[in-house]
């Protein structure tokens, strides 16, 4: 089961009308390599893989729901206030004649979301090297829209989602160090 | 010896009939989590809020990215 905290985990700020950014951003809702992906790819895992790694994909899982509402609550403040004529400017007109302003699992190219994005091979060193190869595609997705994006604010918010990427495909690299248990006892931190 | 630095660069073929002007000089990131292994005990940490600014509590871990636009106006590496 889950605790919700009726809060983000970092603060969304939105500075600039910009729905042309909320188009990018749904690449990290409902991309390949965005957060629903992850969180769904990571929580799955876990019966299938050794208990001394259990707890690791239950947290890093966890977290990405959390990412998933930052992203959400972006992409909601950038477009909740935008006309139907912002919107077709921004090229998300296809986007408000599916589902208005509601926000869909898509990619930034609206392709719809698929469970294909994600595996379960039941290998464990196959599956953490999936979600080691997930992490670093997630940290370079930000670092595109970042490059993409004018609102110093929301790269303020998706620098912080970038590092913790960075962390996770570390705890992820040493979950492979503790299966392969070829060193002495080492401590988690 | 160069300094050592997250960012790599690397001179791609550049032709003379490149329709747009050649970018000669390509970049990419190199995280610090490739280079750490299990993190050793007792490393340096932010103090807690520095650390929910940064994403993480661990110094050697944060690497900033900052975009194309930012860099223009002297952010970043
Ligand atoms: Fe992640």
């Amino acid at each position: 089961m889950w605790v919700y905290e009726k809060k983000l985990q970092y603060p969304v700020k939105v500075s600039k009308c910009n729905p042309m950014l909320a188009k990018f951003l749904i690449e990290q809702y409902g991309g390949a390599d965005g957060e629903l992906a992850a969180a769904l790819r990571y929580l799955n895992q876990r019966y299938t893989i050794p208990d001394k790694v259990v707890g690791l994909l239950t947290d890093i899982g966890t977290e990405e729901f959390a990412h998933l509402e930052m992203i959400a609550t972006m992409i909601y403040k950038l477009t909740k206030d935008a006309t139907p004529e912002q919107l077709k400017e921004a090229g998300i007109g296809e986007h408000y004649v599916n589902h208005d302003r509601a926000l869909f699992y898509t990619d930034a190219a609206g392709n719809p979301f698929t469970a294909t994005y994600i595996q379960a091979k039941g290998d464990p060193i196959a599956d953490l090297y999936e979600d080691i190869a997930a992490e670093e595609k997630a940290r370079a997705t930000y670092q595109w829209i970042i490059d993409q994006s004018d609102d110093p604010d929301i790269n303020d918010s998706l620098k912080f989602l970038r590092e913790r990427e960075i962390i996770h495909s570390q705890r992820f690299r040493e979950a492979v160090e503790i299966l392969k248990e070829d060193r002495d006892r080492k401590k988690i931190f | 010896m160069a300094k050592f630095t997250l960012r790599k660069q690397y001179r791609p073929y550049v032709s003379p009939f490149d329709p747009c002007p050649s970018i000669r000089v390509k970049t990419y990131v190199t995280p610090p989590n490739l280079y750490v292994g299990f993190q050793p005990e007792k490393l340096p940490q932010f103090n807690a809020k520095q650390a929910l600014f940064a994403g993480t509590l661990w110094k050697v871990f944060y690497d900033p990215y900052y975009g194309s636009e930012e860099k223009e106006k002297g952010g970043g590496q």
